[in-house]
């Protein structure tokens, strides 16, 4: 497939040279989580061998050394999306944690009885229970922009659905579930043209269409490191500086304080003021070295590469007969849902298992937008820059022989 | 039978197939001989949840004993709670309560009661047992 690499790539992650049930492992969980390259896995062992210590108090040199490292990556991830300035970049345990924060605090300051939060049918919980979860508490309400059958967002009615009483937009820049790759900056333009912010939650969308702060113009925008071959457990909220200094800060603690009185206190500064407690330092050098592995690669060469994939993925499933794709729009990223027949995705995820390929089954934590097709589940295979055309074929042989069993 | 020997004996009869394939085809077949649950009981108040595929069961009491029916859209499923009523089905409420349901790891079918499987085996055990102490709560 082209001159991408793959398999001098592949020596980079140790993980996928294993056998499962007796067979060499294909790993197509991908949008839950990605594998993570040993320039990763060094940066961690390293931290704990050489960087270890709590930042931003001590003044002895080992902390010095690890704040300045753990600051240069937020410089980094400000340059990596583009953003205005490097106190825009708030450090989080992931995009779930950064929407919770936003919900949580935008809510408190800017919603009130009447008010609604437009977001998509085809969200992700974590872009929906938080938003459900403070319009409860502050009388305001969650509206759902709907969906066409082939899984692209329904624009007209987005439009029609922006009034008066809209106070955010919070969507997801790739559907966990479709693949769809939303219109962000025609929604973000068409918000903005009535003064209502948006937020992107791009946990789908990094690790393949990179992000542009500058570029998309959305206010908040957040993605979580684990599914960029990064390690679990960080994550990154960008917000417009205005925004996150008027909105009140999320937790507190250490850290967030700029001096603590016994019956009142005031907050740090920008990033700070989000960022309660001791952070997950070794996370940020991992962070660190997952993106300078993908600046490496080139994000252009690696969405090349997953489309051939993607590509070569549908026109195998669909030469096949009798498979449902859910999800066709026009622009997707590489990952396709799938129905085989009227087997229910629970049979097959688990036969699939057994022929060593790692798919998920189930709602894909989207249980509105699997209730929106009118199905139990879908079988999702997703596709990582380390994966082959090869391991593609294997998928294939564990859809026959679950046709085979069940059919 | 009691019921472990009932665990016993599906423990035996699994132990007739090395390949998982085979396992699997067997469950299938064990699943299309489930008593099936009355149509009537296929509701959301007989749904068990935390299982990836819709599970209903239902039980009945009659002369101190339990019978359960069940129906899953998924056909692995319909298998597993086909084994677990073949077992617990037919006795009594202090009997299903202490049953020690350790047969399904040792027919290799471990990997259901991983709570990556959403617990449904585990679900559907726990709502047998719940079914159980409600009768013998009921009946004392």
């Amino acid at each position: 497939m082209g001159t991408f690499p793959v398999n001098k790539i592949r020596e980079d992650f140790p993980i996928l040279h294993q056998m499962v049930y007796g067979r060499p492992l294909v790993y197509f969980d991908n949008a839950a989580s990605t594998q993570k390259p040993v320039q990763v896995i060094h940066a961690i062992s390293r931290y704990y061998e050489t960087d270890n210590c709590n930042i931003h108090r001590g003044v002895h040199f080992l902390s010095q050394r690890t704040t300045e490292a753990y600051e240069d990556t937020r410089k980094m991830i400000q340059r990596f999306i583009n953003a205005a300035s490097s106190s825009e970049i708030i450090f989080t345990k992931g995009a779930t944690e950064s929407i919770n924060l936003v919900a949580s605090s935008f809510g408190k300051q800017y919603l009130f009885p009447g008010d609604e939060v437009l977001i998509s049918i085809m969200e992700h919980h974590s872009n929906i229970v938080p938003w459900q979860q403070i319009c409860i508490e502050r009388g305001a309400k969650v509206k759902f922009i709907p969906i066409h059958e082939n899984g692209e967002l329904d624009m007209d009615a987005f439009r029609k659905m922006v009034n008066e009483k809209t106070r955010l937009v919070a969507i997801t820049h790739v559907s966990n579930v479709l693949g769809t790759v939303n219109p962000v900056k025609e929604i973000i333009a068409y918000a903005h043209t009535y003064n209502i912010p948006v937020l992107v939650d791009g946990a789908q969308s990094i690790s393949h269409l990179g992000a542009d702060m500058h570029d998309l113009d959305c206010d908040f925008y957040c993605f979580s490191g684990h599914k960029m071959y990064a390690p679990m457990g960080i994550g990154v909220l960008y917000g417009k500086e205005k925004f996150l200094e008027a909105i009140p800060p999320y937790q507190s603690g250490g850290e967030m304080i700029k001096e603590v009185f016994t019956d009142h206190t005031t907050f740090n500064e920008l990033p700070f003021k989000f960022e309660a407690g001791t952070p997950n330092v070794e996370g940020v050098y991992g962070l660190r070295a997952a993106i300078l592995y993908l600046q490496d690669l080139g994000l252009d060469n690696i969405r090349n590469y997953e489309q051939k994939l993607l590509k070569y993925a549908t026109e195998k499933l669909t030469a096949m007969g009798d498979i449902r794709i859910i999800g066709e729009a026009k622009e997707k990223t590489s990952l396709i849902s799938f129905l085989i027949g009227t087997i229910h995705p629970y049979d097959a995820g688990v036969i699939i298992d057994k022929m060593g390929v790692a798919v998920r089954t189930g709602h894909h934590c989207a249980m509105p937008l699997i209730e929106w097709y009118k199905i139990p589940a879908t079988v999702r295979a997703s596709f990582a820059f380390y994966n082959t055309v090869e391991e593609i074929d294997s998928l294939m042989e564990a859809i026959i022989r679950v046709k085979q069993m069940f059919g | 039978m009691t019921i472990s020997e009932l665990q016993e004996q599906v423990v035996s009869e699994f132990s007739l197939f090395d390949d998982w394939m085979d396992k699997y085809n067997y469950l299938i077949e064990i699943g299309k001989s489930i008593p099936m649950i009355d149509e009537s009981y296929k509701t959301d108040q007989y749904v068990i949840t935390g299982c990836q595929s819709k599970v209903w069961l239902h039980a009945d009491y009659r002369d101190g004993k339990i019978f359960f029916s069940a129906d899953s859209d998924a056909i692995i499923t319909k298998g597993i709670v086909s084994l677990l009523i073949r077992v617990l089905s037919g006795h009594t409420p202090d009997e299903i309560l202490n049953a020690d349901m350790d047969f399904i790891d040792k027919v290799g079918l471990r990997e259901h009661l991983s709570p990556t499987r959403s617990n449904g085996l585990t679900s559907m055990v726990k709502q047998m047992k719940l079914y159980a102490l409600a009768f013998k709560t009921k009946s004392e």
